[in-house]
């Protein structure tokens, strides 16, 4: 039974939610969606909530990650909410990271949307915070409704993240 | 694998197109690689990232991923997307006859 006929159609199109502002929370959608365009699918980007601080100009260089509710870093949430603690994770990830060829964040960001992937962030969340257009940097296309999201995502795959 | 003939010589391809044996591969093959995956012209350009991709092969036993070829290959990734729109790494190596990276970014 492995005929043309049963065989899977490929993924050709992937649209992703960032939803989450740190940085367990923003990697793993970035990786999804460079990765895609490597494949040659099309691939877009949806930034929504606090996950609007990865394409936001003065806060995507200090995306760190969460110490505390985190018990996959396997130490105690008292010690993971003292001062410095998150610092000092991120940047021994951030290390570990840059030994294994993962960009930095704000590096990454910028060369997924020169793969071609559309970036968006989600106007619900940008009106909650009280952003607008000029706060997040330039290659994000355009801040879009939900309904232009799902339009946008037609005739493809969904990833929420 | 299948076996296919390139430019009058037998090549064998693995189920996705890639090279089987790297040492096969010669660069006269290289138009009609690049025509199996839609690329009609050879430019200058595609070159570079061609040689590029077999001397990385050549010095470290795996092709670069699109972050290094973009940072090394004097191509930016934009123009290589805009050269290898089915994805530079892996369609360049198809056409370089090396196999297909593993690198995840």
């Amino acid at each position: 039974m492995s005929d043309e006929h049963t065989k899977p159609q490929p993924i050709e199109k992937v649209s992703i939610i960032i939803s989450k502002g740190s940085l367990e929370g923003v990697y793993p959608g970035l990786i999804m969606a460079n990765g895609a365009r490597a494949e040659g699918m099309e691939a877009n980007l949806f930034f929504t909530f606090f996950g609007l601080d990865a394409i936001h100009k003065g806060r995507n260089e200090h995306i760190k990650v969460a110490t505390v509710g985190n018990p996959g870093l396997h130490f105690a949430t008292m010690a993971g909410g003292l001062p410095g603690v998150s610092t000092v994770m991120t940047h021994y990830l951030n290390h570990k990271m840059e030994k294994l060829d993962i960009p930095p964040i704000p590096e990454f960001v910028e060369m997924i949307a020169d793969t071609g992937a559309g970036l968006y962030a989600c106007k619900a969340s940008v009106d909650l915070f009280g952003l607008d257009k000029s706060d997040f940097i330039d290659q994000v296309h355009d801040v879009i409704t939900v309904g232009e999201f799902y339009e946008m995502a037609a005739g493809g795959h969904i990833i929420f993240t | 694998m299948t076996t296919t003939t390139i430019a009058n010589t037998d090549v064998e391809l693995n189920d996705e197109g890639f090279f089987v044996d790297p040492s096969q591969w010669s660069e006269d093959m290289v138009p009609e690689l690049a025509r199996l995956e839609g690329i009609e012209e050879v430019t200058d350009q595609h070159w570079q990232v061609i040689r590029f991709m077999r001397a990385e092969y050549q010095a470290k036993g795996t092709g670069p991923t699109v972050r290094v070829l973009g940072k090394t290959s004097g191509v930016s990734i934009k123009e290589l997307y805009q050269l290898f729109p089915k994805g530079p790494a892996k369609e360049a190596a198809k056409i370089a006859g090396i196999p297909k990276p593993r690198g995840c970014i």
